[in-house]
């Protein structure tokens, strides 16, 4: 579309400017400037310059955070993006069914975050939970508070729980948007069913897919009260993401000069990664 | 190649039909030759499309039979009856170059290399893309895509017929025109069965040996494009196709001749019964003139297209249309208006009484 | 294989209502019974978690609460997001592009990151415990996400619409009020239906800056937890009563949702 230059239009913009400004700005400030200093309260600062930050980049911890973080969100969009697709191809496309699926996948959608957290906690625990029972009666030694594999899969399976049905919504939404003459035309091609996901599906879901998986990025990442209620980060650290450790640091040991030089890092990896795969997404779009 | 024929086909979308309007189609009986190329023209909604996908077999019929050269092909899928499809919008694949679109049908069918390059180089060359074969499909403009759509449909050789799904919508005016030649074109030199579905009188008069004209749900002539405009079996396709089309004054019938506004009118017809609901006289505007005895009537307009005038007039019964050179003078007020018998046809009921 | 293609669906919703049955399923047990006896369903059917948490203000006040700053933050956030989102749909204005990639940018900030210096900037502004407050503090990621939505619909409206509009003679607002937003009521029931989703969703930004008075009920949960040990029974019953909403929201949008998803950007 082509837009006609009206440089009053900032006045539209002006409240949505505020709002977000006085929210982002002076808090980010007070970020960053905790993260030059040092303080032992009182408003006693002394200035530390790049310390923190370097603090921060070389130490263990953060490594393992960070790392824990990545292994995390990568074993979540493996899992949520492929399953997403592939029950929006096989949701019913008219009658009543459409419904039916649509509101209760969304249902775990809008359940508070803490309530996800606890409900599984309940739902998995080995001598209350449905999921810890059930385990234990088939002969698997299950205890996800107490063992490390056991804490790893209880959240991944808590997180493709609770947001594989956004994937799901988008890629449905996405489906729904192509041609029936493009599933005619592939018939009368003669295509495979691979073809027609391939060259007729994927790529028409594309726009979809690039929201999905910059969301589901985004959220995993800086996940926090889920796995924060359901494990407290543990056992050990072996689930303390970087939000948790972020949180624990911050509050538990008030080190507020590391703490707020790690939250700079952290927000400069979420920005990083979601330019640089936006930026893939529309190099390749303009490749066309 | 083959003849098809349709075998009293209805269809219906709905579970159940309770009336009449139930049904998308009703009561198709069709007999097409091989290599012609027929045209089925009607307003939007007129079940045409409905039609085509039952030839085509992406539709099940409700009842009825598809044949093609007296196969029953009814249950078969779209592949095994071996045709083609061009669809309104024109369906690329996003992801492929302009070759491997045009490749595609053919690597289905698992043809080899060396003959699905043949091919595809035929066929771009007939369509002049030759020069985009290997561009990103989808970087094309809107004709290019349909050039693309129309050249998977061309591509394999031993298909039994080609269909378009008013393939030129999306396509600017000038190159409409390019484009519907280029079909015509074509048609002469691949001489395979052609089935053009379009609302556009012009495209399918055009296009067409034979054109089906459809009117909710039911073919109502089936003919020559100058049959239809001479002598159309249903005031629908008098008054749809010619420009301005038909027109359709209601009339008296007593002892075999027809009357409006009391006076005699000679018609083509030959009228033997007179229990209509409706009896009408279809006339077209060509062949009413300004004359000295006839129909009295007044002239309420007069406009010039450049070629002929067109002279809007009105008598008790209704409104006239009549056509006439436009270096003509034509008189203000009050005028007579005689019918050419030849091309005067008197209805009943709507459908033609011969 | 078209024929039980239905059965993925349907597993995957039983695999969604599992939990959620599990914990209805403990809502209408005692906690002595959740604790002694494991049953697939309540051996003892109770209410009582429920009444209890009807009748206790704590409990009650915490939903009226979360409500509360809900809705004030979902119409704050449509209200400005509105006017934003035509004129970045509408209007090239200077800095137009960088401000909204700025406005996104905050959508990826950690609420983690925030919590602490809002806790901080909220209570030096006197806000601190006040619904305003998490319904001011909730606009740093729905507003982002409310202009981003908004302006796919929007774009989808063609300008001719505008155009006519002011040929016609409509004064600017007026068209905006009566012919616009009637025209992207879809785009705007999907906003709000993630606005609200998000804010009621989110707890971290909530409870740092409350404390007593605007306490959200999915707070209340945590420290009742904490203070009179393991009420597994009445946390089970708060926690099922926080899932109403939601379905309630869900119900009424389940129709613009496949609609809406596919005409705007999302």
């Amino acid at each position: 579309m082509n837009k006609t230059v009206n440089q009053k239009a900032w006045l539209f913009v002006i409240p949505v400017f505020i709002l977000v400004a006085f929210n982002a700005a002076v808090p980010l400030m007070t970020v960053v400037n905790y993260s030059f200093q040092e303080t032992f309260g009182n408003n006693v600062f002394t200035w530390e310059g790049t310390r923190w930050f370097k603090q921060i980049l070389r130490s263990d911890r953060f490594h393992d955070a960070l790392g824990r973080q990545f292994l995390f969100t990568g074993i979540i969009l493996l899992i949520q993006i492929p399953l997403g697709i592939f029950i929006a191809l096989t949701m019913p496309k008219k009658g009543i069914g459409v419904s039916v699926c649509l509101v209760l996948m969304s249902m775990p959608l809008l359940i508070p975050w803490n309530v996800v957290g606890a409900m599984w906690n309940i739902f998995a625990l080995p001598e209350i939970g449905f999921l810890g029972h059930t385990l234990n009666d088939l002969g698997f030694d299950y205890n996800f508070t107490q063992q490390i594999g056991d804490a790893w899969f209880t959240t991944v399976l808590m997180d493709v729980w609770h947001w594989t049905s956004l994937v799901v919504l988008l890629s449905y939404a996405g489906l729904r948007s192509i041609q029936p003459a493009y599933y005619q035309a592939a018939e009368i091609d003669g295509a495979s069913r691979w073809a027609v996901f391939r060259h007729i599906e994927l790529p028409k879901m594309k726009k979809v897919l690039t929201i999905a998986i910059l969301l589901r990025f985004m959220d995993s990442f800086m996940i926090y009260t889920e796995p924060f209620v359901l494990t407290g980060g543990g056992p050990g650290n072996a689930t303390a993401f970087l939000s948790i450790d972020l949180v624990k640091m911050a509050l538990g040991q008030f080190d507020l000069g590391p703490a707020a030089a790690m939250s700079l890092i952290y927000f400069f990896i979420v920005l990083l990664v979601c330019w640089v795969f936006y930026n893939l997404m529309m190099r390749n779009e303009e490749q066309k | 190649m083959s003849k098809i024929r349709l075998d009293n086909l209805s269809h219906s979308y709905l579970d159940k039909q309770n009336s009449e309007s139930d049904w998308a189609l009703r009561d198709i009986n069709l007999d097409w030759q091989d290599g012609g190329a027929y045209a089925l023209l009607g307003p939007s909604g007129c079940g045409k499309t409905t039609l085509l996908n039952i030839i085509s077999g992406l539709l099940n019929p409700t009842k009825g039979k598809v044949l093609f050269d007296g196969k029953d092909v009814t249950t078969q899928t779209p592949v095994e009856r071996n045709i083609a499809q061009i669809f309104q919008f024109p369906v690329i694949y996003d992801t492929m170059t302009v070759h491997d679109n045009l490749a595609f049908p053919l690597k289905n069918r698992g043809m080899t290399k060396t003959e699905i390059d043949g091919r595809v180089k035929e066929i771009a060359e007939m369509l002049e893309l030759t020069k985009t074969l290997n561009n990103r499909a989808s970087g094309l403009t809107a004709d290019g895509k349909q050039k693309i759509s129309l050249g998977r449909g061309l591509v394999r050789s031993n298909v039994n017929v080609i269909m378009f799904d008013e393939p030129l919508t999306v396509i600017d005016p000038h190159l409409k025109w390019v484009l519907r030649s280029k079909l015509k074109e074509l048609h002469q030199r691949i001489n395979r069965t052609m089935i053009y579905v379009t609302h556009d009188q012009t495209e399918a008069l055009t296009f067409a040996d034979q054109v089906v004209v459809m009117h909710e749900g039911q073919i109502v002539q089936t003919g020559t494009p100058v049959e239809l405009f001479e002598k159309p079996k249903h005031t629908f396709v008098g008054h749809f196709i010619g420009s301005p089309g038909m027109n359709i004054l209601p009339c008296k019938i007593q002892n075999g001749i027809a009357e409006i506004d009391g006076i005699k009118i000679s018609t083509n017809s030959k009228i033997k019964k007179s229990d209509f609901v409706k009896t009408e006289i279809g006339i077209r505007p060509e062949f009413v003139s300004l004359d000295k005895t006839g129909i009295p009537a007044k002239i309420l307009k007069v406009s010039n297209t450049g070629r002929h005038k067109i002279i809007d007039a009105e008598c008790s019964s209704g409104k006239i249309k009549a056509l006439s050179h436009s270096s003509k003078e034509i008189p203000s007020g009050s005028i007579f208006l005689s019918f050419n018998q030849k091309y005067t046809y008197a209805y009943g009921d709507s459908w033609i009484i011969e | 294989m078209k024929k039980y293609k239905w059965l993925v669906p349907t597993i995957y919703i039983l695999f969604l209502m599992l939990p959620i049955y599990w914990l209805l399923n403990m809502s209408f047990k005692t906690t002595t019974e959740i604790i002694n006896t494991y049953s697939l369903w309540p051996q003892k059917f109770t209410l009582e978690n429920y009444i209890t948490i009807f009748t206790d203000s704590t409990w009650y006040t915490g939903y009226l609460n979360s409500i509360y700053y809900v809705v004030m933050n979902t119409v704050l956030s449509v209200a400005a997001a509105l006017p934003a989102a035509y004129a970045f749909s509408r209007y090239k204005f200077l800095g137009d592009k960088h401000l909204f990639f700025w406005l996104l940018t905050n959508r990826m900030a950690p609420p983690a990151v925030f919590a602490l210096p809002f806790f901080q900037f909220y209570s030096s502004i006197n806000l601190f415990d006040t619904h305003i407050a998490v319904a001011l503090s909730h606009c740093l990621f729905n507003i982002p996400l409310a202009v981003w939505i908004l302006e796919g619909f929007i774009s989808a409206v063609p300008k001719e619409l505008d155009e006519t509009a002011y040929v016609d003679g409509y004064k600017f607002w007026r068209f905006f009020f009566r012919i616009f937003i009637p025209t992207i009521t879809a785009g705007i029931g999907i906003t709000m239906f993630f606005c609200f989703m998000f804010s009621w969703v989110e707890l971290l930004l909530a409870k740092t800056l409350t404390a007593v008075a605007a306490k959200p009920i999915a707070a209340t949960m945590t420290r009742t937890v904490s203070t009179s040990g393991y009420e597994l029974g009445l946390l089970a019953a708060a926690g099922s009563l926080t899932i109403v909403p939601g379905a309630v929201v869900i119900y009424f949008v389940r129709n613009y949702i496949a609609k809406g998803f596919a005409l705007g950007r999302v």
